[in-house]
């Protein structure tokens, strides 16, 4: 499982880079939402899948996940979020301004 | 000793205060103070019975870089030239800069100047040598580009800088090795270490630095271009730094580590086939010239070059001759550039073609400049001291010893016939240096000014350098036996024959000083007939055209380069970061042996799971073909959906959760701004474009496919989650190990994941809040 797991998250950088290659903001930044969530899917394959019960402790239960990745990865949702939210207000302010979302003519002036 | 060295920088910090009142009084009469009082302090040393003396200061003990100070009669030579000279060249300034010129820095530069100097002559540390050094390249900078407004000093000014802190930085080098061959800093010590450096492996590297550093500062042959160009400075500092001083740092430098070098044949070919060279190339080019200082500047080349000839060849008579040279190029060098300022200043030109017949306007200077010139030509007569020197370098060109190298046999056999050849040129610029300007006809209605004989004030510093001129040249055991013996000893290392004949006799020396006189005479005299040579023979070939040549396509090309990647597309960087990071990992991975692997410790596959991913795939796909923006975000909640509910597959409680919320937001979010977000549009890129995206996401792609696998594959040791679930109860009061984990055990990520969060919040709030009124309406 670990192994088609990490063919998932290959495919989801693979198409997050794409968009990040792609000249419309809008899809720079859903590349960069698709690379987060290859990201969190990486982290949680490293740490090997299903080794036992959740990791909330029980009496009876002696086999748990590793807690350690997941708390990571609840970080990262976390940080990931705010970044993404940001990104979006950014990008539209700036298609605001410069009248354009084309990222090939957002280049800064010359001289600057 | 450390006084002396520092004592003219001390001075230059009151210097500004004093400019203040040059109106009434010159600041020049207060620096004058400097020169002359370490030229005294200094004259106490000369005497038949000199001994060494040395000094030492604590600058950095950890770096075993201290101000050691050491005086044997190398340095005091030096030491003696740059304090006399300074002091007359200061006091010729005087009368030469009028009070309306910003004095304060011209006196301040020359002060720092002086200091550079005397460090340069006297450090026994190469590092504080080094230091020393710089700071004259970096004086003598600002003092060719005094007349800033000039666009002839800024070029000459930097020209130097570049090529003289190019050698330094060499020099620095084969200093930082020879530290690490001998393990000392002094250089006295690395002397007495000479064998092990010879036997070193980075011996030749060591010599092709250093000398690369006296070279670039000496001017010799194909460095010299910057001199001729320093000629923009101020007279005074042309006479100072570019003829008696620094100029010399080269030659100082050659011979105070010729006791380590002497042992290399190497030496002897690179410094004297340079040095012979530079004699031939710099008077051959300096009969070209029509500045006054152009001619006298190339001169000076040629002379240098001579000496470094001298050096190289490293018998006992040549470095006699070559130290005896040093002070005689100084007094008649120092003086002509004094008489060339002088013309310059009373007749408004040093262009040799407006001038003429100035011998019955300037009696004076005209004395002065022909004993001036006469010594420099080597004229055989017995009361110049030019002619000792000459007729000692070829003394010394004729015996030279036995050799094993072929190339250095050969330079022996050639080597007397090139002096003759270079010392006829010498003759020919001499003799058109000092009739061109003057006798002939005069053209006054040319001059810019009437000429008049100078100022008794700037008549005397050229003065005493031409009484030096013949007192050496009558009595040459007055200055050697007190002092030039020791200076030619602490470069040979054993003591030197301390008595110049005053008259050799007929001896072969003479006959080829006999022979340049009569050649040189008719080269002269029939000069107009062969000047047509120039126009052929550098024409384009001047090293001048590839200096200009190199600092063009340097600029042209790294603006080139950098054009060709910072173009300002943000893809164009993109391309570039995550090339690297494939091209890198990949290559790193595949030399250690990195990518294995393991299929022993595998979670089972169930059907929905893989269910799930196919559709998280499929969707993340989707997202590239898409424009409908509506569709994008929902396609994009599909994967985030998909991954919450991998993480209930993967017993992640917490993680689906959040996941569940946050994707949520996000889709909602990207909603609300729905209306305001320009519509996808179809992708314009060529299938050039298309294909160089393809394969770079595929590419990365794949590598974190390959890496996640391989780390899955081996794994070094145990994770140190076990700890978490034992103690997540006893340390946290927590079952919930996850959360223990959040709040407890690393509660100081989610403390600064929190301010992401409030900085991200306060980041779209002024985002949103914060515009332009233009906008806002």
């Amino acid at each position: 499982m670990e192994i088609i797991m990490a063919i998932l998250a290959g495919i989801l950088f693979t198409t997050g880079v794409y968009n990040l290659l792609q000249k419309q903001l809008l899809r720079i930044i859903i590349g960069t939402a698709l690379i987060s969530h290859g990201a969190h899917l990486f982290i949680l394959t490293m740490g090997k899948l299903k080794r036992g019960a959740p990791p909330i402790l029980d009496k009876t239960i002696t086999d748990y996940t590793d807690p350690l990745p997941q708390a990571l990865i609840l970080t990262s949702i976390v940080i990931s979020f705010g970044v993404t939210s940001l990104l979006l207000v950014l990008a539209y302010r700036a298609s605001k301004e410069n009248g354009t979302d084309n990222m090939e003519t957002l280049r800064g002036n010359q001289n600057d | 000793m450390l006084f002396a060295v520092f004592f003219p920088i001390l001075l230059a910090l009151i210097i500004p205060f004093l400019s203040k009142w040059k109106t009434t009084i010159h600041t020049g009469y207060f620096v004058l103070l400097a020169p002359l009082s370490i030229f005294i302090y200094f004259l106490q040393f000369i005497g038949t019975d000199f001994q060494t003396r040395s000094g030492s200061y604590s600058w950095i003990p950890s770096l075993n870089i201290n101000l050691d100070f050491y005086l044997d009669g190398l340095s005091l030579l030096f030491v003696l030239l740059i304090s006399g000279i300074g002091a007359l060249v200061t006091f010729y300034s005087i009368f030469y800069l009028d009070t309306s010129e910003k004095l304060g820095h011209f006196y301040v530069y020359l002060l720092i100047f002086m200091t550079a100097m005397f460090g340069v002559v006297l450090s026994d540390n190469v590092f504080v040598l080094y230091t020393f050094w710089e700071l004259t390249s970096i004086s003598s900078f600002l003092l060719i580009g005094y007349w800033n407004f000039k666009e002839r000093s800024r070029y000459g000014a930097l020209k130097s800088m570049l090529i003289t802190v190019f050698g330094g930085l060499s020099m620095l080098g084969g200093f930082i090795i020879l530290v690490n061959i001998t393990g000392t800093t002094s250089i006295q010590e690395m002397i007495s270490q000479a064998d092990v450096i010879f036997a070193s492996p980075y011996f030749v590297l060591t010599l092709v630095l250093i000398v690369l550093g006296a070279f670039t500062k000496s001017a010799q042959f194909p460095f010299h271009i910057w001199l001729p160009d320093a000629m923009e400075a101020p007279t005074p500092v042309s006479a100072y730094l570019h003829s008696a001083t620094m100029v010399k740092a080269g030659i100082f430098l050659i011979a105070r580590f010729t006791p380590i070098y002497t042992l290399s044949e190497l030496f002897f070919v690179i410094i004297s086939g340079f040095g012979i060279i530079t004699l031939i190339w710099g008077s051959f080019m300096a009969v070209r010239q029509t500045d006054l200082k152009g001619i006298l500047a190339f001169s000076t080349i040629s002379q240098l070059g001579m000496i470094m000839a001298m050096l190289g060849f490293g018998t006992k008579a040549a470095i006699f001759a070559a130290v005896f040279h040093i002070l005689n190029h100084a007094t008649f060098k120092g003086s002509l550039f004094m008489v060339a300022g002088i013309i310059d200043h009373e007749s408004g030109t040093r262009d040799i073609r407006k001038l003429g017949g100035l011998m019955t306007l300037m009696p004076i200077s005209a004395t002065l400049a022909f004993f001036g010139t006469f010594s420099m030509a080597g004229v055989p007569l017995p009361f110049l001291n030019g002619f000792y020197s000459k007729e000692k370098f070829f003394d010394a060109s004729l015996n030279l010893g036995e050799s094993s190298l072929w190339i250095a046999e050969i330079l022996r056999v050639a080597i007397p016939y090139l002096a003759v050849f270079g010392s006829i040129f010498t003759f020919v610029y001499s003799m058109y240096l000092v009739f061109g300007t003057f006798l002939g006809e005069k053209h006054l209605d040319k001059l810019p000014k009437k000429p008049h004989e100078a100022p008794i004030g700037m008549l005397i510093p050229p003065s005493i350098l031409i009484i030096g001129v013949i007192v050496i040249g009558l009595f040459p055991n007055l200055v050697n036996e007190s002092f030039l013996a020791f200076t030619a000893e602490a470069i040979y290392g054993k003591p030197v024959e301390t008595h110049i004949q005053f008259w050799h006799g007929l001896i072969p020396a003479f006959y080829m000083s006999l022979i340049v006189v009569v050649v040189g005479t008719i080269l002269a005299l029939y000069q107009k007939k062969w000047r047509k040579v120039y126009d052929y023979f550098p024409g384009k070939l001047s090293f001048n055209r590839v200096y200009d040549w190199l600092i063009a396509k340097l600029e042209s090309y790294s603006k080139t380069l950098t054009d060709s990647y910072m173009n300002g597309s943000i893809r164009r960087y993109m391309i570039l970061i995550l090339t690297a990071i494939v091209l890198v990992t990949f290559s790193v991975m595949l030399i250690t042996g990195g990518f294995v692997i393991d299929y022993s410790d595998l979670a089972p596959i169930t059907i929905q799971e893989v269910f799930v991913a196919l559709a998280m795939a499929f969707a993340a796909i989707a997202t590239i073909f898409t424009r409908n923006k509506i569709a994008a975000i929902l396609i994009l909640g599909v994967v985030g959906y998909g991954l919450a509910v991998l993480f209930v597959f993967y017993r992640a409680p917490d993680l689906a959760l959040t996941q569940l919320v946050v994707e949520t937001i996000t889709v909602a979010l990207f909603l609300l701004c729905f209306y305001h977000l320009p519509n996808l549009r179809e992708r314009t890129e060529g299938i050039k474009e298309k294909s160089g995206n393809l394969i770079i996401s595929v590419a990365f792609g794949l590598l974190m496919t390959m890496v996640a696998i391989s780390a899955h594959s081996s794994k070094a040791f145990e994770a140190i989650s076990q700890y978490f679930i034992e103690t997540s109860y006893k340390l946290g009061g927590g079952d919930n190990v996850v959360n223990v984990i959040l709040v407890d055990m690393r509660g100081i990520d989610t403390l600064f994941e929190i301010v992401v969060l409030g900085i991200a919040a306060l980041g779209i709030y002024s985002l949103v809040k914060l515009r332009s009124k233009k906008e806002a309406e």
